[in-house]
């Protein structure tokens, strides 16, 4: 298989033009003709599914939740960057797509970072005209913040709820197509398995969540937008319905995964409390604007925080990195916590956190300045630890966040699968090894609402597509196949829970395959996988049935896949023998501790296939050129 | 701590229900009330019995997914806090817990205390949105608003569409959800070309829903973990007011 990334030709910022250009359009009378799949209803699938209902084609819209509204995207905090330049402090398209390309540690595309970044403008202009509330100046205009390693206020926000109001936006969007007819909402639907005829995506199965019923559905595209798969650690940031069991099942039928070993770890989240614990706490990163990170420079020092006076504390970051001091980005500011950890500096009951400290910001700004910048996340962490932040500082812990890696998509974000598009944190595009704050909710946007509109139109102009009904034989025989997998896993009545084994498995990437990762860790845990594997499918116990509601079988349906994807996650880190973002190999690195990339072997993106559960999977390289950014070693000291 | 639970078990939504009793012990009172649920259902699910039917999904107290009726009050004893960030500290050894699904003529029951909220959905549907096709929009500041309306739109923006209001009414009204979108979007320029449609359009289909009306009672408020205030119920009625008038 050559993987063709479908890049335009030309100068990179007449790329994106070109091709609007160049593709086919579909005459506005035939468009009602093509019925479009789209599964997920976060960022990318509500702007998506709006966008695409808007010019007229018909829209199917299914996801998890009870409503569209509440998928995952709602809880980004922090913000979105776009290369608006309005507060005057140098920033332009050209920097954003600088900043991303070197914040990605050099292995995202540079045609679609580009892309992105000239998207950004647009996607707040339309954020704004669908009413959302995003922070402003006295004077009425646009608020900026500095955010997550950048060095320009390029990031709009809405308090600290920014997700939740693009989320809104997007959905009343999609509503409001719903009225006019142009969109059907399927929710509380999970997607079973990805249907193909003659070569091409035409439809899915769904199981419905409520009755228990599997559904098929035909179309003439599917587009997945259902989100990252940081939940395959058991404990992230992620929704807890957040899955890898969408785009791990049109894996096996045949689109690439790329860089599953891309993870990112994000360096502000409330510590692990104990093992009942369901999901971890992200808390915005625009804390390390004002909060300095620091742990004692003694190791095993159990005096409370504030008994250890100033000469005995090392702000830690401030120390190694004087330029960008508390905002570098985070796979840096994640390791270094995890090192100070190591050497047994860390802070609070488990030692398996480090201070994040607001006191010299309240002396410097007063409590009321705090207050309204941060008061909702200060709250939100009492809430959840029980302990003030004005009074005594935070304590945090990094924790898994995002997914980079996902679907191998081209430059029209298809997957490798005729009619498969891929949108959102589900796709592997434009992050490189390590994404930047406040980008993937411009990522999403910009896919659904600015790219999906103009490649989608191309595909259908150009492709013949046959009509297709669910009562076509692949329907029948996928169904067939969905509902033996459930009885399968409802007839092994075993003793453990599906849960079990997430925590087992999640304990053991976590390990191995965290914020850290080397050679023999990683041989090992591609032993022990399968053995947990193994092990879940002769002993897990799901209980009730599947022609229910029933919370365990859908569980436990998602912690197979996770099973299985793993193994794929553990043998790309492995075979990636370089140290990149978010992905650090502890035999490459520099003397001073950082990430050392190997450019000559590894500029490329690694795209697995799969081959069986009990194949070696097959890598296909794409391999990264850059002509516009200069490659170097990333360094924010 | 150890607990006793009294909880709403129905097998379906025309099926009959009741209140079951269970125990759970060593619950840290770090965790929250959906943690401490997840316990029940890891020992249930050990003995080889059903889970109890619940939903959430952030847990983070955002997505507006996670509900119950925890003694008697809407996500629970705390104020100004959803279900999923109710901590058990909040509880003592020994107390003994009721949890009932949210419940309103216009919720349908679907399984134990998971019910049917999609009629919000409608509810927006009807108007809740400023009808702007992708790709029209001018700059971002092009039109200016003034930091005090950008506030208070965001106040009344930040409802998570729960329903807690609802389960909080004697009269099952949705005026305080109802209210804050009409709020947000009469509050901004931006809302302005469909203020009036919008707002007889939503009011009639909370109606339509069946969502009983609003007599002042106050419990919206005091159960909305967003705080979302009552004086937008007075901004919607003067509202509805002023379009009814307009539209005469
Ligand atoms: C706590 C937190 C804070 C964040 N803050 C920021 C920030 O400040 N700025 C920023 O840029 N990014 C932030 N991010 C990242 C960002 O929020 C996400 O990457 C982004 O929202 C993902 O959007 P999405 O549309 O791709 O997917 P999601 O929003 O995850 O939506 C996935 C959708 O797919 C559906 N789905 C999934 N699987 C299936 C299936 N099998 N069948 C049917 N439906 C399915 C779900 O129901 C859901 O509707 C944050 C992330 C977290 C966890
Ligand atoms: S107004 Fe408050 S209680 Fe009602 S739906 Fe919104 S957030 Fe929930
Ligand atoms: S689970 Fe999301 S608000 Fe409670």
């Amino acid at each position: 298989m050559k993987l063709d990334s479908k890049i335009p030709s030309g100068p990179v910022e007449k790329k994106w033009d070109k091709h609007r250009f160049d593709i086919k359009l579909v005459n506005p009378a035939n468009k009602r003709k093509f019925e479009v799949l789209i599964v997920g209803t976060g960022l990318a699938g509500s702007s998506a599914a709006a966008s695409l209902a808007e010019l007229g084609y018909n829209v199917k819209v299914f996801c998890i939740q009870d409503s569209p509204r509440r998928a995952h995207s709602i809880a980004a905090q922090g913000g979105i960057n776009a290369a608006k330049n309005y507060p005057n402090d140098g920033d332009s398209i050209w920097r954003l797509f600088y900043d991303t390309v070197k914040g990605g540690d050099f292995r995202s595309r540079e045609a679609n970072v580009y892309r992105l970044a000239q998207i950004s403008n647009n996607i707040i202009d339309h954020c704004v005209a669908l009413g959302v509330p995003f922070a402003r100046e006295y004077g009425g205009t646009l608020a900026n913040r500095s955010f997550g390693g950048a060095q320009v206020s390029r990031t709009f926000y809405a308090r600290g709820q920014t997700g939740q109001q693009l989320l809104l936006g997007a959905y009343s969007a999609l509503m409001r197509q719903v009225a006019a007819g142009q969109v059907k909402i399927f929710p509380r639907r999970e997607m079973m398995d990805l249907i193909l005829v003659d070569g091409a995506a035409r439809g899915i199965i769904c199981r419905n969540l409520v009755t228990g019923a599997l559904e098929s559905y035909c179309g003439d595209a599917v587009l997945l937008c259902t989100g990252g798969y940081g939940n395959v650690f058991y404990l992230s940031t992620n929704a807890l319905a957040s899955n890898v069991s969408a785009t791990w099942r049109a894996h096996k039928k045949g689109a690439l995964f790329a860089n599953p070993c891309f993870t990112q770890i994000h360096p502000t989240c409330i510590p692990v409390s104990g093992g009942q614990q369901s999901k971890l706490t992200l808390m915005s990163e625009s804390l390390r604007n004002d909060g300095r990170v620091w742990v004692p420079k003694k190791a095993n020092d159990k005096r409370s925080p504030q008994a250890i006076p100033e000469a005995e504390r090392d702000y830690y970051l401030e120390r190694k990195y004087p330029n960008f001091g508390n905002l570098v980005p985070r796979d840096v500011a994640s390791r270094n916590a995890k090192q100070v950890i190591d050497d047994g500096r860390g802070v609070g009951r488990t030692g398996l956190s480090v201070y994040l400290d607001f006191a010299d910001a309240i002396k410097r700004m007063g409590l009321n300045v705090i207050r309204e910048k941060y008061g909702n996340l200060f709250d939100m962490y009492r809430h959840i630890t029980g302990e003030d932040p004005y009074q005594i500082p935070m304590r945090i812990y990094p924790a898994v966040h995002y997914a980079m890696g996902g679907l191998w998509v081209d430059y029209n974000l298809m997957t490798t699968i005729t009619g498969l598009f891929c949108l959102g944190e589900a796709n592997f595009s434009d992050h490189g090894a390590n994404r930047l704050g406040a980008s993937a909710l411009m990522q999403g946007l910009a896919d659904g609402y600015f790219i999906i509109p103009y490649t989608l139109g191309n595909y259908f102009a150009g492709s013949k597509l046959g009509k297709v009904e669910t009562g076509h034989a692949s329907f029948k025989e996928a169904e067939k196949a969905v509902s033996a997998g459930i009885q399968r896993l409802l007839a092994i009545k075993g003793k453990r829970t599906p849960a079990d084994f997430h925590k087992e498995l999640g304990a053991l990437l976590w390990d191995k395959c965290g914020m850290s990762r080397n050679d023999k860790g990683l041989k090992e845990l591609l032993a022990q996988i399968p053995q947990l594997r193994e092990e879940f499918w002769k002993n897990v116990n799901v209980t009730g049935s599947g022609a229910e509601f029933n919370m365990t079988l859908e569980r436990a349906g998602r912690v197979a896949d996770y099973l299985e994807f793993a193994q794929l996650l553990a043998k790309d880190a492995r075979e990636r023998r370089e140290s990149c973002g978010g992905h650090f190999r502890e035999e490459y690195q520099t003397e001073d501790g950082e990430a050392k990339r190997d450019d000559n072997n590894f500029s490329h993106v690694a795209a697995w296939e799969f081959t069986g559960t009990e194949g070696e999977p097959i890598l296909h390289k794409e391999p990264l050129e850059f002509e516009n950014v200069h490659v170097a070693q990333r360094s924010y000291a | 701590m150890n607990l006793t639970l009294r909880i709403w078990r129905q097998n379906g939504p025309t099926a009959q229900g009741r209140l079951v009793e269970y125990r759970v012990e060593d619950i840290s009172p770090d965790i929250s009330f959906l943690e401490m649920l997840d316990v029940l259902n890891e020992n249930l699910a050990k003995k080889g019995e059903q889970s109890v039917a619940f939903d959430s999904d952030c847990r983070e107290g955002i997505c507006g997914m996670c509900s119950l009726v925890i003694n008697g009050q809407a996500h629970g004893p705390e104020r100004a806090t959803a279900t999923c960030q109710l901590h058990m500290r909040k509880f003592k050894d020994g107390d003994i817990i009721t949890v009932e699904p949210f419940r309103a003529k216009a919720f349908p029951s679907v399984k134990d205390l998971v019910v049917d909220r999609s009629a919000f959905d409608r509810v927006l549907a009807a108007g809740g949105f400023i009808s702007v096709n992708t790709g029209n929009a001018v700059d971002g500041n092009a039109v200016l608003i003034s930091k005090d309306r950008a506030e208070r739109a965001m106040d009344a923006a930040a409802c998570i569409g729960c329903g807690a209001c609802v389960a909080a009414c004697p009269n099952a009204s949705a005026m305080l959800f109802v209210s804050a979108k009409v709020s947000q979007y009469s509050l901004l320029p931006q809302g302005q070309p469909e203020r009036e449609k919008r707002v007889l359009a939503m009011r009639k289909a909370m109606d339509a829903e069946g969502f009983g009306n609003c007599s002042n009672e106050t419990e919206c408020e005091a159960a909305c973990p967003k705080e979302i205030k009552m004086s937008n119920i007075a901004r919607l009625n003067r509202e509805y007011l002023r379009a009814t008038l307009l539209s005469e």
